[in-house]
């Protein structure tokens, strides 16, 4: 088949857009401001601050993907238990909100969340104290596990509607109640839409900076939001590069090292 | 009817009914079966086989009517608490374990020692001819090679019941054929009541003790093998069990029955004079002979070798004839039609509220 030719617009996609950045990101990490070769901005990652940052930004992503996967997996168990009709309505639903801008959806949150804002009015009226959540961690995990749910939800939903009804009749039928049938049969098989679901929900969690932006009011500091303020406020963009190469390889390395055993098992990638 | 050494019937289904979106698919089904039998439910797809495998099995609750286990009433009883085991038809092993913990999934959850799953594991490989494969992953192995992996997870579990959803039907022929005489061997060897669904005839013949013919929710005739093929009570079986000539005839007199207007000597009795009946006759017992010392004449249409035999169609009288023969003759050819006095079945016309489950 000698058809490689339609493959070329993506391949020129590829190089433009991913390979080239990445080498020009990449001269940008390894040298100083006169050019000269230097380890200096990618060892940046161990400086206090910016250590500091980077945990803070694990454990936010952490946190998130795990209430993510805690809530996605019973929507997901509903979702398929619904009629087909339903079951396609709740998924436009859930896609809908993905269709307004991400920022407008955030800065709605940051108005729901604030001192005066729409839950301290409701609590309020129900007698309960308000809330100081502007600005705080709990505002952050609120709107990043709003914002990256749908991405947890769909893939699981996908894996769990995927596992034959025969499956789930044949481990019945051998003796196990909905709880082992769950354990033994659905959680395992349902594995390879949680990973792909923690891929889409960790990452972008863990190298956000607009939602803690907007929801930190500037006192939250993501490993993204110094990595924006060097490229945007100090103009440092050597150090800005060597920080991103830096948590690139680590997101990387991370999930290798997570999803080796899934991929050796199936022979597929899961990405 | 029915095995009974312990006198009495491992499984009852009393007046079992059940419809699916208003349609009914079971209507009023009453059955019995002895232990130790080999029971074959044939008939077309959506005959509702299946779905009384499915409600002994505990997958499907009916609308009407109880099932008896060992004389309890087992009707609204969970699948996972009955002591009955299916393989079903796309073998369904778990593809994120591998050989060895498909089969120990349900002794596990029994609780059972290491050493016994082990020992179990061991007896269950062998006897499906599989020994050595415990390591190995289920979807890496053949069609054949998981249906019997998937016989091996259920006879370890000791169940008195066997519930086996054409189980045969996904293998190509000469594997069904070599599996046949297999799971004839295994419910010699581990000597419980197997209860088979499917829509081959040929399949049910040749493993069953007792054949219970379904159609359209209804029992058209049980019994064995022999019977069911020698004397089918309906058109409806008959046609469904092998190819047959199935001809309006009407009984003159006893042993005289009059098919497109000739008198045929017949061995059955007790009709009301001139009844229109069903005639049944055989391919393989439709003799071809020289033109003038049959029945009737007619013309050879076409001839098909099938490997032991020749199909053989003949146009005569507005009907064409199906003969099984080891003789070919000439497409084109005249030739008689005859068959034997005792050959020939005669059955009553179905009543009318019967006419349209015949018909399809």
């Amino acid at each position: 088949m000698k058809r490689k030719y339609l493959s070329t617009p993506y391949i020129i996609w590829v190089i433009g857009f991913t390979i080239l950045p990445l080498v020009t990101i990449a001269a940008s990490a390894f040298t100083d401001n006169d050019d000269a070769f230097t380890w200096g901005n990618i060892l940046a990652i161990l400086e206090p601050i910016n250590r500091q940052a980077l945990l803070f930004s694990l454990a936010i992503a952490f946190g998130c993907t795990l209430i993510c996967i805690l809530l996605a997996y019973p929507a997901a168990l509903v979702l398929k238990s619904f009629r087909l009709k339903r079951k396609g309505f709740t998924i436009f639903l859930l896609v809908l909100p993905m269709w307004m801008n991400f920022i407008l959806r955030i800065l709605a949150w940051q108005m729901i969340l604030s001192k005066n804002g729409i839950l301290n009015f409701l609590l309020g009226k129900v007698g309960i104290a308000p809330l100081a959540l502007s600005n705080t961690w709990i505002a952050l995990m609120i709107g990043m596990v709003y914002d990256f749910l749908p991405y947890m939800i769909l893939p699981i939903f996908n894996a769990i509607s995927d596992i034959d009804e025969d499956l789930i009749e044949a481990a019945r039928d051998l003796g196990a109640d909905s709880g082992t049938v769950f354990r033994k049969v659905i959680f395992p098989l349902s594995m390879p839409g949680m990973l792909s679901g923690i891929v889409m929900v960790f990452v972008p969690a863990m190298t956000s900076f607009v939602i803690a932006d907007i929801l930190g009011g500037g006192k939250l500091q993501l490993i993204g939001n110094i990595i924006e303020q060097e490229f945007v406020k100090s103009m440092n963009w050597h150090l800005g590069a060597g920080l991103s190469i830096s948590l690139m390889l680590l997101v990387i390395v991370g999930l290798a090292f997570t999803l080796r055993n899934d991929m050796e098992e199936r022979g597929t990638t899961i990405w | 009817m029915g095995t009974n050494e312990k006198g009495r019937d491992i499984l009852e289904l009393k007046n079992i009914s059940k419809s699916f979106d208003g349609k009914k698919v079971l209507d009023d089904l009453s059955l019995s079966i002895g232990r130790n039998e080999f029971i074959t439910l044939l008939g077309p797809s959506g005959c509702g086989k299946s779905t009384t495998l499915r409600i002994i099995g505990g997958f499907v609750r009916p609308d009407n009517g109880s099932v008896f286990f060992e004389g309890q009433d087992i009707t609204n009883l969970a699948s996972e608490k009955r002591n009955v085991n299916t393989v079903f038809q796309k073998y369904s092993l778990f593809p994120h374990m591998n050989v060895e913990e498909n089969i120990a999934f349900g002794l596990k959850l029994k609780k059972k020692s290491r050493a016994y799953i082990q020992d179990k594991i061991k007896y269950a490989l062998k006897l499906v001819n599989l020994e050595g494969y415990e390591k190995r992953n289920t979807t890496a192995l053949s069609g054949g090679q998981q249906q019997r992996i998937a016989i091996a997870r259920a006879i370890v579990n000791e169940p008195e019941l066997l519930l086996l959803d054409e189980p045969l039907g996904a293998l190509d022929l000469k594997l069904r054929h070599d599996m046949q005489q297999e799971l004839i061997r295994i419910k010699k060897e581990v000597g419980i009541t197997f209860i088979y669904v499917t829509h081959d005839q040929e399949e049910a013949l040749t493993m069953s003790d007792r054949i219970v013919v379904m159609n359209k929710g209804i029992i058209q005739q049980m019994g064995t093998s022999k019977s069911i093929y020698d004397e089918p009570q309906n058109a409806f079986v008959a046609d469904f069990i092998g190819e047959s000539n199935i001809i309006d005839g009407i009984m003159l007199q006893d042993k005289v029955v009059e098919i497109m207007g000739v008198k045929i000597p017949c061995v059955d009795e007790g009709f009301e004079a001139r009844e229109t009946v069903d005639v049944v006759i055989r391919p393989e017992d439709l003799e071809i002979r020289e033109a003038e010392n049959g029945f009737f004449s007619g013309k050879v249409t076409s001839v098909l070798f099938k490997g032991a035999y020749y199909e053989i169609k003949i146009c005569a009288r507005d009907y064409e004839w199906v003969s099984q023969s080891v003789n070919a003759p000439e497409v084109g050819a005249e030739v008689g039609l005859y068959v034997a006095p005792d050959n020939i079945q005669i059955m009553h016309k179905p009543q009318s509220e019967d006419a349209e489950i015949i018909k399809e």
